[in-house]
């Protein structure tokens, strides 16, 4: 029978502890700070909420003489904070990076059925059609803001002396225009007609000789590097060059991959899909360049953001039982102490509020300590992968506050489960068996 | 051994600890199964004995220019080359553009120059007669539920058909499968169309092909082999870069991301905080136990033995929980693969990472037993049985 009990008993909690973790993750910051006012009123105002609190000062107070066992808590916890938090600044980083290469009014027309820039071919009269559109914005002289590219991948060598690829984006002097937030840093821009090359900062960063005034080998012809420009996203690890000059290089005749096109308003997208949709000659397919960045970086964002969390939920499954293993000798030592609390009249819950405070409190010294050693360590580090499979995007890891606040609710429901158990441990202990150990 | 059994009984003295210290432990190893699978394979791509006698001629422009299909020929004269042969990137895409499979259109003798690659005879006897066949990969198979015999739609990122739309039909003729005891590798997400068959079908690829590969007959030569082949279109419009499979593959990963820093630095983090869970447990072990070891030393035990017993029993504890968590990520990890569905591809566990694991288990025992086996050997008799 008691056995039965036990198991029900030990059921329940179980669910207690599963609906608790799940409130815990889907409430919003506010809720959470609502709880810990509402926690602290009755802290100072009930006579168990006082109670609570003097068991509590008793315990953080003599911290110190666990502090070797405690220290375990707080380290297994920001190990596990750290890893989780790196994780997700990847995943945030490179999200960051290709998501904010697009803009809401500006467009990018591909052929029908490509899904990137680089297996697309738009003919030299789809690009004149796509440049009458209406929708399309016009600058003084009265040109359209459309900017036809072409985009190959050469070889170049990379820093650590291999070779890698580069994206060659051949542009027109439309593409200045279109990218009002690309800023030239060093040199000038390349003059039409010429082996001239402008380089992101990124694929500066990444690969050898890419420096304003050197000469580079692309294929059997020599280039020479003319300007940097920096623009905060993936087109940074782009090298550019006059479109003519890559087209007659790489064998691309007068056909272009993309038109980047500025639109007269955001709100004149869904027009100007319209009116490519409706010319017969045209079969391509436009997207603000804001969706058409987002969908390029989902993939790899979901497999990095599910790796970061299955890594760091099997790691805070290790260091819930690091946390359950010194708790319960904590109170395993406290058991004389607690028991005569209990004898001289306190009742169970201020124990247990107790002990779960003082693990509350090491899991966010331990949450505390991962995040911050994340930001220390991670935050603005240059990692590379290879974009659309064939060439180098660069993005740093973006340790953000949303990713440290996510790393502190993780470190707190591990020190929830971790003290919950060693808590109710203590509240049920036989105080005469208590008093008698030792 | 003779003491074995005192060792585990000192283990299992309180049970909720070991259990507890176990988890924690099964759990770093079971992270550590699944990272080093990824690692290993990474460090073993390409790396096969055929993968040395291989040599991959591409454009020295960029991986994605082609190459005239005149230079088969002059590649076969080249002294210790045995056999070429040629494919290129299809793009092919299934259901939606996104979900891009590694499609090439390769020559007759492809296969020929992976003999690690398996296929039935009447297979590839019926591969070779089918003009818009196709060889598909065992993984790729299971993933979409794919019969052989079956006709499926494949829609090309790149290639439009002869209709002019970018989608094109083919029929499953064969599957593509690991020799027996060897691992097909790269093979078992891969899908083989014929060359001819895609080159007569689009209109954009005329008598060029992606890329070449080649077989030295012997592997010492094949630098000089790789530099006269690269001497042929030197100067040329299509010049080329030829290496060994094996160093362009790793070319290519370094680029992917640098996964050995990463898995690297989480394996770190991991077995620092096990590090300092597990010496925790055993120096709170030892302690509760003071009384026990000065008996055991008074009844005759020498030091010597009280520290091996400490430190057997901390390399047990260490050794119990990372072989049921290394054996857990060998059960998970298909499991783990099924369900992404072709998203998280983990492989299986191989010998090296339980060699390495099981390595890594008996350093940790024994950097965790050390303190406290020190504190044990060292034990004062009469101080200890004072309880001072």
């Amino acid at each position: 029978m008691t056995t039965l009990k036990k198991l029900l008993r030990g059921f329940g909690l179980f669910l207690l502890l599963a609906v608790f973790l799940a409130a815990w993750i889907v409430l919003p910051w506010q809720a959470l700070v609502g709880i810990a006012v509402l926690f602290a009123l009755w802290m100072a105002f009930t006579r168990s909420g006082r109670q609570a609190a003097s068991v509590t000062r008793v315990g953080v107070g003599t911290l110190r003489q666990r502090l070797g066992a405690s220290s375990v808590v707080v380290i297994g916890i920001a190990g596990v904070v750290g890893v989780l938090v790196a994780l997700l600044a990847m995943a945030e980083g490179y999200r960051h990076t290709v998501s904010s290469s697009g803009s809401d009014d500006t467009a990018i027309v591909l052929r029908g059925g490509s899904s990137a820039e680089l297996m697309s071919v738009v003919s030299r009269e789809a690009i004149t059609a796509i440049e009458r559109a209406p929708e399309v914005a016009r600058d003084a002289e009265g040109r359209p803001l459309a900017s036809a590219e072409l985009v190959v991948s050469a070889n170049v060598v990379r820093r650590d002396g291999e070779d890698g690829s580069v994206t060659l984006r051949g542009v027109g002097d439309m593409a200045w225009a279109v990218r009002p937030d690309l800023e030239l840093v060093e040199g000038r821009r390349f003059e039409t007609g010429r082996r001239e090359l402008v380089v992101g900062k990124g694929a500066q960063r990444q690969f050898v000789g890419l420096d304003p005034g050197k000469e580079i080998r692309l294929g059997s012809q020599v280039w020479t590097v003319v300007g940097v420009f920096e623009s905060g996203d993936a087109m940074e690890s782009e090298m550019w060059a006059d479109a003519e000059v890559v087209a007659s290089t790489f064998n691309r005749g007068s056909s272009r991959a993309s038109v980047f096109a500025r639109l007269t308003d955001p709100k004149a997208f869904n027009a100007f899909k319209a009116t490519l949709a409706a010319d017969p000659r045209l079969q391509v397919e436009a997207d603000t360049t804001a969706d058409y960045f987002a969908s390029q970086s989902e993939a790899l964002t979901r497999v990095l953001r599910v790796i970061g969390i299955v890594v760091g939920s099997i790691m805070a499954i290790g260091a819930v039982f690091g946390a359950l293993n010194t708790m319960f000798a904590t109170v395993a030592s406290r058991a004389r102490e607690i028991a005569t609390l209990r004898a001289i009249g306190f009742r169970g819950m201020p124990v247990v509020v107790a002990v779960m405070l003082e693990t509350m409190l090491l899991a966010l010294l331990g949450g505390l300590l991962g995040g911050l050693l994340a930001w220390l360590v991670f935050n603005g580090y240059t990692a590379s992968t290879l974009a659309g499979g064939v060439a180098s995007l660069s993005f740093e890891f973006r340790v953000s506050p949303e990713l440290l606040w996510q790393g502190l609710k993780w470190a707190l429901a591990i020190g929830f489960v971790g003290g919950l158990f060693p808590a109710l441990r203590a509240a049920t202990l036989p105080v005469t068996d208590a008093l008698r150990a030792m | 051994m003779k003491y074995f059994h005192l060792v585990w009984a000192a283990l299992f003295r309180r049970k909720t600890r070991t259990f507890l210290t176990l988890a924690s432990i099964l759990a770093a190893f079971l992270l550590f199964g699944m990272l080093d699978g990824i690692r290993t394979t990474f460090a073993q791509l390409g790396q096969s004995a055929d993968g040395a006698q291989r040599l991959q001629t591409t454009s020295r422009l960029s991986i994605v220019e082609t190459l005239p299909i005149s230079l088969e020929s002059r590649i076969r004269r080249v002294d210790n080359i045995e056999e070429v042969t040629w494919a290129n990137w299809f793009g092919g895409a299934y259901q939606n553009p996104r979900n891009q499979l590694f499609t090439f259109a390769v020559a007759p003798n492809y296969l020929d120059l992976y003999p690690e690659v398996d296929v039935e005879p009447a297979q590839l006897e019926a591969w070779k007669r089918t003009r818009d066949g196709i060889l598909v990969g065992q993984q790729m198979m299971t993933r979409f539920g794919w019969k052989v015999g079956q006709r499926i739609p494949l829609q090309s990122t790149i290639f439009p058909n002869s209709d002019g739309t970018l989608n094109w039909s083919f029929e499953i003729v064969g599957v593509l499968r690991g020799k027996e005891g060897r691992s097909a590798g790269f093979t078992d997400a891969l899908i083989l169309m014929h060359y001819d068959y895609f080159e007569e079908a689009t209109p954009y690829v005329d008598d060029t092909v992606g890329w070449y590969i080649s077989r030295v007959s012997d592997v010492n030569r094949s630098d000089a082999a790789a530099k006269a082949i690269d001497a042929l279109s030197a100067n040329s419009p299509n010049e080329t870069k030829t290496m060994n499979e094996q160093a362009a593959m790793a070319a290519q990963l370094n680029q992917m991301a640098d996964i050995g820093l990463i898995v690297g630095s989480i394996m770190g983090a991991v077995f620092f905080t096990l590090l300092l869970l597990t010496g925790n447990t055993m120096a709170q072990a030892v302690r509760e136990r003071t009384f026990e070891l000065a008996v055991l030393k008074t009844i005759g035990f020498t030091s010597a033995s009280v520290l091996g017993m400490v430190l057997a029993e901390s390399i047990l504890l260490v050794v119990l929980g990372g072989v049921l968590g290394l054996g857990l990520a060998a059960v998970l990890s298909p499991v783990v693969t099924a369900a992404s569905n072709g998203v998280i591809s983990l492989p299986a566990i191989g010998w090296q990472s339980w060699a390495l694991g099981l390595g890594l288990m008996v350093v940790i025992g024994l950097l965790v037993g050390a303190l406290p086996a020190m504190r044990a050997m060292r034990l004062n008799i009469v101080d200890a049985l004072a309880g001072r």
